[in-house]
């Protein structure tokens, strides 16, 4: 009674049937008893995403078109918000600032911290896991409590960087890195690196362990040095965690603000001397916020994740070059 | 020269005679020195900040760290900054004391911490168990969604939320942020673990699907349950710029922003607010050391292959 035509045609050409028969089958099952399912515990994430990720997105594309002054009054200016900001002294200034701060994270704090993870990486070191995590530990804290924290540590005669460096030196005890134009992006990296170095750390630290002990051993016995070794050996492994630490921190860097706002509170209202720590998204808040042009904070938004696009994108490019060379 | 001088050129001394006379010990000795001067570096604004929380205004600037055992006395080291700390503080909107504000941000980061494991663990369990119209572009999306920075629909937001009425309200750094494409990735990988069969089982039992996935499903991603409280947790403790621009009345603000408002009102005495600093460092790190083990594994699952 209940015998299946499955059975039938199993009996004749097994593998076949299973393929055409019972996959759909079972396909039909999922979508037809649970199907619904899937949609209602996913349903939270698609509300939040609509109201706050893809209504804004479309938003913002019709903001940047109009001069808003707060969120009830707006004109439409067609392209003029960009061209204030094309024009505008101060977006080259956050511009720049930012990219210094990205060449910074990229050529100084990565390299810091894949040398802290190779210095940790090495055998038998039972202390690894608690140098890990005093490495890490200014992580805890965030951005906001680190700017907070480094406003006072800079402070000239008292604070502790300066008397350190003194003691070290003999001089910058009187330094004022905050009140100074040239140095504030300098004091900006330093507590970047302090806050950052141990969190990309972790990163290289576990893509070195993953490295094949076994190349590495063959190649020592083939008579490779140290350094020969970790460029023909370690650096091709690490590539792919090195290119998403190299692009996260890029993008990451394009974001910058908590950090020079709050160390720089007391200094230039959170922008420094002369503008010297604007960032990008310094100055998208400044015009949002501060002056309630959303229109602008929208059109400063579209460029910057078109610089973030661009920029990532050649980045990933670079390092699949780097890749097939090695 | 000082005492720090001599410190690092005997070292360097130490270092240099024993690469010469044994290689092997002298590179570990390197290495091991390297690590413990950079341990060092990275503890000592910590150490600043518990000393300078606990000295008097008097004598703040006067040591760098502690003062000597013989000039220790109620006189230079006292609770005095905390004292000032949580005195009421006369704001426009009345008085307003520290606890509520350590209040207000224990609150936010616990509610975001629990409503966002749920929402997150619901759709993870949902993209990893359930065969759904949509679902590879649903998933697309979600990547795609993560590449873009999350500032540049600051303004748009802030409309947003203008619009709902929500200003002002605790609803508009919550409800944003309660469930997030990462989490969801994060819970997907675990989930993904969880074997068909016991879900079938579960069905076949007669388990409503809500009840496979509350309890059979989610005790089984327990440790990436720990991983991801953390995060969400830090993530909202330290968050900062939803707070600020979305909140007005002093009485409702964090953490982040009052000690940000604080370093132009404790200008002179900044021993205060950095009483306040140190406070608000404690919660995160009580948490982070009862479960690092746990979060810096969940950090590197998505970037490293294991």
């Amino acid at each position: 009674m209940t015998e299946s035509p499955l059975n039938v045609s199993l009996a004749t050409s097994p593998r076949r049937s299973i393929a055409t028969t019972n996959a759909p089958r079972r396909d039909r099952r999922f979508l037809g008893d649970h199907g619904v399912a899937g949609y209602l515990f996913l349903s939270p994430f698609l509300i939040v995403t609509t109201l706050f990720f893809l209504f804004p997105h479309g938003w913002a594309a019709v903001l940047a078109f109009y001069q808003t002054s707060g969120p009830d009054s707006r004109v439409f200016v067609g392209l003029s918000n960009f061209k204030f900001i094309l024009s505008d002294a101060d977006f080259y200034t956050a511009m720049k600032n930012t990219a210094v701060f990205a060449v910074a994270s990229v050529f100084l704090q990565l390299p810091l911290s894949l040398g802290l993870a190779m210095l940790l990486n090495a055998k038998n070191s039972r202390t690894k896991n608690l140098f890990r995590l005093v490495i890490f530990l200014p992580n805890l804290v965030g951005q906001v409590f680190v700017g907070v924290l480094f406003s006072i540590l800079f402070t000239p005669t008292y604070g502790l960087f300066n008397r350190l460096l003194a003691t070290l030196t003999g001089f910058g005890l009187e330094q004022r890195w905050l009140d100074d134009p040239a140095l504030v992006m300098p004091a900006v990296i330093i507590a970047s690196l302090w806050l950052y170095v141990g969190f990309n750390m972790i990163y290289f630290l576990a893509a070195l362990q993953n490295v094949d002990q076994g190349l590495i051993e063959a190649a020592r016995i083939d008579g490779a040095g140290p350094i020969r070794t970790f460029w023909t050996v370690t650096v091709p492994a690490i590539v792919p965690v090195a290119t998403f630490v190299v692009v996260t921190s890029t993008i990451g860097s394009f974001q910058l603000f908590e950090l020079p706002y709050t160390l720089l509170q007391e200094h230039g209202g959170g922008f420094g001397p002369k503008n010297s720590g604007l960032t990008i998204v310094g100055y998208l808040y400044q015009y949002a916020f501060r002056n309630g042009d959303l229109g602008t904070g929208a059109a400063v938004g579209w460029v910057l994740t078109l610089v973030i696009l661009v920029v990532s994108l050649v980045q990933i490019r670079a390092s699949k070059l780097f890749g097939s060379h090695t | 020269m000082n005492a720090l001088h001599y410190l690092l050129l005997g070292l360097l001394a130490i270092f240099i005679t024993l690469v010469v006379v044994r290689p092997r010990i002298g590179w570990a000795f390197g290495r091991w020195t390297a690590l413990v001067c950079v341990a060092v570096v990275m503890l000592l604004p910590f150490v600043w900040l518990v000393c300078a929380a606990f000295k008097d205004k008097d004598v703040l600037n006067e040591y760098a760290f502690l003062p000597p055992l013989s000039a220790i006395s109620s006189k230079t080291i006292n609770l005095d900054n905390f004292r000032t700390l949580f005195a009421p503080q006369e704001t426009t909107q009345g008085p307003v004391g520290f606890w509520r504000y350590i209040a207000n941000s224990l609150f936010l980061a616990s509610t975001t911490t629990f409503v966002s494991l749920l929402l997150c663990s619901m759709g993870g369990y949902a993209l990893a168990k359930f065969r759904f119209r949509g679902k590879g572009f649903l998933l697309t999306y979600m990547l795609a969604s993560m590449a873009v920075p999350g500032v540049a629909l600051l303004a748009p937001n802030f409309a947003v939320i203008y619009h709902l009425g929500w200003m002002d309200s605790y609803k508009a750094i919550l409800i944003p942020t309660a469930v997030t494409a990462f989490g969801i990735f994060l819970f997907r990988q675990a989930m993904n673990a969880v074997p068909d069969e016991l879900i079938e089982a579960g069905r076949i039992d007669g388990c409503s699907e809500w009840r496979i996935y509350y309890q059979l499903a989610m005790p089984l991603v327990r440790p990436m349950s720990g991983e991801f409280c953390l995060i969400a947790f830090l993530g909202a403790w330290n968050s900062y710029l939803a707070p600020n621009v979305f909140l007005q009345t002093q009485a409702k603000l964090t953490l982040p922003v009052v000690l940000n408002q604080f370093m132009g009102v404790y200008d002179r005495q900044y021993g205060v607010f950095l009483a306040g600093t140190l406070l608000a460092v404690l919660p995160p790190a009580v948490l982070f050391l009862a479960l690092q083990r746990e979060f810096i594994s969940g950090l590197t699952s998505g970037a490293v292959k294991q």
